[in-house]
């Protein structure tokens, strides 16, 4: 062979070399076997990424509680509008926990003017206020889906102020418009759907508006049903977004045969049917509402505020933190009020 | 001999170039001087040149060159006309049937969709413009038109893809969209929204015929191979002038299997089932959605979906019972 052909076959096995070293995940992978034998509902881990994963969410430490008594939180200090019921001790104790879950670098002076503490001047303090009450209603309204386990700010925010998986209403790149063709939502490179072209904002109409999720015929001849490909599209981008925020297989809900038949899914498909609903609930109740009152560095491209998905709790774990329960330790946060 | 025993061609033949035979009354003439190339004679024949591009082929150029400069431009304009985007996210990229409000109107609005129309109807004539010339060329060679027959059936899949499925279900917007990821979304979503498509069974059998062809191929690549040592690459003279080569060949399959197809009738093995391929699987798309819904409630239907035990407890649907709402 020449050498142009020999540097040409040289260069070919680079490229080959690279693409299989960096773009794809070397083995051993474990498979745990979930349905009955033959049906292929595995579970693929890879045990070294799975050990990284493991170290990322792992449960902290919750501080002793006090006991139940002396005087209330609401009758002792002013402005106290959430937990006003709480033993002052454990009034403190909560927000020094706040603290160590969202704003460890920052300190108290995130939320309060140190020098006023009831001032409701900075809108971090009227944004945790509210995801108090968004915690509250999780524990107490949301046991279809978190069970006992329950949630605490710390589910989500991992000791930083702004969680790390939030998302905004997302207009797409921007592009020439004119006589072109219109954007369509979809066909560029999309993080929130394992990179594919499927859309990249499945989250608006499926998590903050309630549009219909499924897609599947029920019936073996054609009917009624008039879904249509383009549209099974957005379900499929949502359906790969709960895959990576849970780090699971489509098998972990579905038997893949037949995706839509109730009477071949997992228990775990019910549990996530709640969690739509309930992240639906979450952001149009709590996190919608409150874009007038963060700051326009706050805001997402469309002037809305930050909303939940999936893996805003979950971090790419099937349950989040391994299912170890903080609420437990913070019957405030898991009671009606 | 063992110069045979490789992955690119050993031999390459250099001589006075060949323009091939009088061609009839009405022809245009070939294009180009007969040149050679190294690199290429090390997969193919050395020899370049001279094409007949003819009437058919230049039409069929100008219409392709037409469909992939809307295509292409579409695309482009999806990343701002931004050159580096436009290469960085080439993969992604695609121009989009019309949407469903569109049903199968003659031309929706050129950015809804009516770029696709455009681009799908040069494309096609490209195509059959293609066809046509791969025909006539076969006939002008004194050849049979076994290859444009082949070809048929590729253009038979495409056609059911993009314009005669679309046209039954009465909305462009069940047709493929132009771009390399998004026609593969596309397939595993029409899957999905048609219950699973494992259990059409025309898909069952694209499937066998696609991998039996590969089989097929394998065996025969392999057998020639193994002895063009012994001249068995010149398989026509083969066929009928019957010597080591093809004996050995023939022996090596009656003795590993017990039976042997011959020189000329594996090649209507190969061709059969090459063009059975996407012949029965343009049938299963055509069947997709026109008169089945859902593939795998039609396989229960019919028996061959069969039933697994449960090993979880059974959930009942919550969108069945729950206050919270449909879907």
């Amino acid at each position: 062979m020449s050498v142009a052909l020999r540097l040409a076959a040289g260069g070919a096995v680079l490229v080959a070399a690279a693409v299989i070293l960096f773009e794809t995940e070397r083995p051993p992978m474990e498979s745990i076997q979930r349905g009955y034998r033959g049906l292929g509902m595995q579970q693929i881990y890879n045990p070294r990424i799975l050990a990284n994963v493991a170290e990322e969410n792992q449960a902290i430490a919750s501080l002793p509680r006090f006991p139940d008594s002396g005087p209330k939180a609401g009758a002792v200090y002013k402005n106290v509008k959430v937990l006003g019921d709480e033993s002052v001790g454990n009034f403190t104790r909560l927000m020094a926990s706040i603290t160590t879950w969202v704003a460890p670098a920052q300190g108290c002076a995130y939320c309060h003017d140190v020098n006023n503490m009831a001032d409701d001047g900075l809108y971090t303090k009227v944004v945790a206020r509210r995801m108090i009450q968004m915690v509250q209603k999780v524990n107490v309204d949301w046991k279809s889906h978190v069970a006992e386990t329950g949630v605490t700010c710390f589910t989500c925010h991992r000791g930083a102020p702004v969680p790390a998986n939030i998302w905004y209403n997302n207009p797409g790149p921007i592009q020439a418009g004119g006589m072109a063709q219109t954007p369509a939502g979809k066909n560029h490179p999309t993080g929130v759907a394992g990179l594919t072209s499927l859309p990249f904002d499945p989250f608006t109409p499926f998590l903050e508006h309630d549009a219909d999720i499924r897609v599947v015929s029920q019936a073996a001849l054609p009917g009624s049903d008039r879904q249509s490909i383009k549209q099974t599209d957005w379900t499929y981008s949502l359906m790969m977004n709960f895959s990576q925020s849970l780090g699971v297989n489509c098998t972990y809900c579905h038997n893949t045969r037949a995706f839509t038949d109730w009477d071949q899914s997992t228990p775990q498909r019910a549990t996530a049917w709640y969690g739509i609903r309930m992240v639906r609930d979450l952001n149009t109740n709590y996190l919608d509402p409150l874009h007038d009152v963060f700051p326009e560095a706050r805001l997402g491209a469309e002037g809305d505020s930050a909303k939940v998905n999936c893996a805003t709790c979950h971090n790419g774990v099937y349950k989040p933190l391994f299912g170890v329960s903080m609420a437990k330790n913070f019957p405030e946060l898991t009671t009606a009020h | 001999m063992a110069e045979y025993q490789n992955i690119f061609t050993r031999v390459q033949v250099r001589g006075p170039a060949h323009a091939g035979p009088v061609l009839p009354r009405g022809s245009w003439n070939r294009i180009g001087t007969p040149s050679y190339s190294r690199l290429l004679g090390l997969f193919g024949d050395a020899q370049i040149g001279p094409i007949y591009l003819g009437f058919t082929g230049t039409a069929s150029l100008i219409f392709g060159f037409i469909a992939i400069e809307i295509i292409g431009l579409n695309m482009w304009a999806s990343v701002d006309w931004s050159p580096i985007e436009f290469i960085r996210q080439l993969p992604w990229l695609a121009l989009e049937p019309p949407p469903p409000a569109y049903g199968i109107q003659i031309l929706p609005p050129l950015a809804q969709g009516g770029w696709w129309l455009l681009a799908g109807f040069f494309l096609t004539t490209s195509i059959l413009l293609w066809w046509v010339r791969m025909y006539r060329r076969a006939i002008a060679l004194g050849m049979g038109t076994h290859t444009a027959w082949a070809f048929a059936a590729a253009i038979w899949l495409y056609l059911v893809l993009g314009f005669i499925r679309p046209l039954l279900m009465g909305c462009w917007c069940e047709a493929v969209p132009f771009g390399i990821f998004p026609h593969l979304d596309w397939t595993a979503a029409f899957s999905i929204r048609y219950g699973n498509l494992f259990y059409n069974p025309f898909h069952m059998l694209s499937i066998a015929f696609l991998y039996g062809a590969a089989v097929l191929f394998a065996m025969h690549g392999g057998t020639i191979l193994a002895v063009s040592r012994f001249g068995g690459e010149r398989e026509v003279e083969q066929i009928t002038d019957r010597g080591t080569a093809a004996e050995r060949a023939a022996l090596f399959w009656r003795w590993t299997m017990g039976f042997n197809a011959t020189f000329e009738s594996f090649h209507r093995w190969g061709w059969w089932f090459a063009v059975l391929c996407p012949l029965v699987g343009g049938i299963g798309i055509l069947l997709t959605g026109t008169v089945v819904d859902n593939w795998y409630l039609w396989g229960v239907k019919h028996g061959i979906a069969p039933s697994y035990p449960q090993v979880f407890p059974h959930v009942p649907d919550p969108a069945a019972s729950s206050s919270l709402g449909g879907q």
